[in-house]
């Protein structure tokens, strides 16, 4: 296993309360694998990722039963030596909205250089070349290394952002929304690109993919992990949760994106909204959203079962899925 | 390579500058007192402390200007011209350097109480604020009174007080620039703390740190002026500001309207083009301010 992630919390100490902004996600991502991680706007995907990278504030309290990479242990390090060996070197990010993330006075050349002269003993000239060959692998001509962030498009910028992720060879890159804010055309062109480079890099690099599209996440990933409100509610194989999927609210997402083959379907959203993350929250976090709760479900917080070999679901009503599975195709099901 | 940079760069500069008819003024009145400071010698026909005989072989003492003495003389038979050479080099070498050293000060403290913030930045907030509770001219004056009257002096003591304008300034600006999205990147890539701080924050807050360079040479002649004018001065390098010290203790100011009309022009030069200089920079800083 690449990346083991067990019961990690991410809990920020507020003037109201304590934020639970993420409490209790488990899963792993194996070498050489694209796993998708998919929920709503502030179900917690960037607090995970900056708890992963160390980018959280000194106030949050960050605990985990197991948070290791290629077996180290993240936890116990040190700020110093996890900004040494893990940060970029094992461990890089292409952030959300690649086109702000490029400081707007260096040429953004010299911006990727700058990453492996300060970890590596590369000189300037090397640097520089590496740079080009990473423009290349992304699609962008070698001679663009000497302009300003500027004088790119989105779609050049978001590229510059993914060679600037491969600069170390890392074993898990994390894509935060890689493909929101480009036009379909440069989505497609890129996410065509990303396949192409995974495939192509040495070391069985994997992909942590962080979206709220599920047709790119549909595409991209071996597996999908469904997040809300700070807890994970299903994790499996991609084609496994879309033939069979378990949870009540990957059941209700299902139905608020088009198909392309049932197109004159209805779409059906799910009523109501996240929850607040203040305080104690008692049960099952998604009830007040789910159309099948039942008394239980206000009083014990479902475990993660197992299924079927690698499918993860936290729901105590797992037997009856299939009639879940019939009910949530109706619109009457989720009017409550 | 470092040389095309070198030449874009001042390029730049020169468009920036020369944009308004104000900002090239500025440029040339620094540039003709700079010239005046690097080559005093060698245009000074007397020196500052000889007295001079006229033509017809009487002490020129007071004497307005004309052919032979160009400023006219003091009350001790000196030329004012050639006094007003040298005093050039003194004051402007104490404005330039009193002006970096003071930017130094303050925009170190600006990014840094900005940057990690909490108790370190109410630290050093606090002790600005006491600073700039301090009367401007008085405490250099005290300062100068307590280290003695040495040209070195005058600088330390001006220094100490002018950072003060651009601390709060660049420390907000700071604030501003650690929110962007590019220095989380920067740190997610590694960044140590402090290669954030200089090698990401402030070039992008570089026009600031000009604007109020311009703007802290501008207030250390101002006030090297203010001091040297008050008998607080170092006697031995005559500055603008001396000139008319010696003015006012010779009595002769109702009198010798040459002796003080050159100091007086010059500074009010000076400081203006200073001024000049650094509108023209504000208007990079804050591009508000262009005119559409």
């Amino acid at each position: 296993m690449l990346l083991e992630i067990e019961n990690l919390k991410t809990h920020y100490q507020t003037a109201e309360g304590m934020v639970k902004a993420a409490d209790g996600i488990s899963f792993s991502i194996d070498k050489d694998q694209v796993f998708g991680l998919v929920g709503e706007s502030g179900c917690g995907k960037s607090t995970l990722i900056r708890t992963i990278m160390r980018l959280v504030p000194d106030s949050a309290h960050v605990s985990a039963d197991r948070l290791r990479i290629n077996g180290t242990d993240l936890l116990p390090l040190s700020d110093k030596e996890y900004r040494k060996s893990i940060l970029w070197s094992e461990i890089s990010l292409v952030p959300q909205s690649a086109m702000n993330s490029l400081n707007p006075v260096y040429k953004v050349g010299s911006q990727i250089a700058e990453i492996m002269l300060t970890h590596t003993k590369m000189k300037r000239k090397e640097a520089m070349e590496k740079v080009k060959e990473l423009f290349e692998a992304v699609g962008l001509q070698a001679g663009l290394v000497n302009s300003f962030a500027h004088e790119f498009s989105g779609g050049m910028r978001q590229r510059a952002m993914i060679a600037m992720s491969l600069a170390l060879n890392p074993s898990l890159i994390i894509m935060d929304e890689p493909t929101t804010g480009l036009d379909v055309l440069v989505q497609e062109r890129i996410l065509r690109k990303l396949i192409e480079i995974k495939a192509k890099m040495a070391n069985d690099t994997s992909i942590l993919l962080i979206t709220h599209d599920i047709s790119v996440v549909a595409e991209m990933s071996d597996r999908i992990g469904v997040m809300y409100a700070g807890q994970m509610m299903e994790v499996s194989d991609t084609l496994d949760l879309f033939a069979e999927p378990y949870h009540p609210y990957s059941l209700g997402l299902k139905n608020a994106f088009p198909s392309i083959k049932e197109w004159d379907r209805e779409l059906i959203s799910i009523p109501g909204s996240p929850p607040n993350l203040i305080g104690n929250f008692q049960g099952c976090i998604f009830r007040e959203r789910c159309p099948f709760r039942i008394k239980e479900c206000a009083t014990q917080r479902p475990e993660a079962k197992e299924v079927k070999p690698g499918h993860m679901v936290a729901c105590i009503r797992t037997n009856d899925v299939e009639e879940f599975r019939q009910r949530a195709g109706e619109k009457e099901t989720w009017k409550f | 390579m470092a040389l095309e940079s070198i030449k874009e760069g001042l390029t730049t500069h020169f468009r920036i500058i020369t944009k308004h008819k104000f900002g090239t003024f500025g440029a040339l009145v620094l540039l003709f007192f700079s010239i005046i400071a690097i080559f005093a010698p060698y245009i000074a026909p007397h020196t500052p402390w000889e007295t001079l005989r006229t033509s017809a072989g009487k002490l020129a003492l007071l004497k307005p200007p004309s052919g032979e003495f160009l400023l006219g003389t003091t009350a001790m038979g000196r030329d004012l011209f050639s006094q007003m050479i040298f005093a050039t080099r003194t004051t402007v070498y104490i404005g330039f350097v009193s002006g970096m050293i003071s930017i130094i000060i303050g925009a170190n403290i600006g990014l840094i109480s900005g940057f990690y913030g909490g108790k370190l930045d109410e630290v050093l907030m606090r002790f600005t604020d006491i600073v700039w509770g301090m009367p401007f001219l008085p405490f250099i004056i005290i300062l100068i009174s307590l280290f003695g009257r040495k040209l070195e002096f005058v600088i330390l003591a001006i220094c100490l007080v002018i950072w003060r304008s651009s601390a709060r300034v660049i420390r907000a600006q700071t604030l501003a620039i650690k929110q962007r999205q590019f220095i989380l990147a920067a740190k997610a890539r590694g960044c140590s703390n402090l290669r954030i701080i200089y090698r990401h924050i402030m070039p992008n807050i570089l026009p600031l740190l000009i604007l109020y360079t311009a703007f802290n040479i501008a207030w250390s002649v101002i006030a090297e002026a203010g001091a040297s004018f008050l008998g607080f001065g170092d006697p031995t390098n005559l500055s603008w500001g001396g000139i008319l010290f010696s003015l006012w203790i010779s009595s002769k100011i109702r009198v010798a309207w040459w002796w003080f009309a050159a100091p007086a022009i010059c500074i009010i030069l000076l400081v203006s083009a200073l001024v000049f200089i650094s509108r023209s920079y504000e208007e990079v800083a804050n591009p508000r301010l262009r005119k559409r």
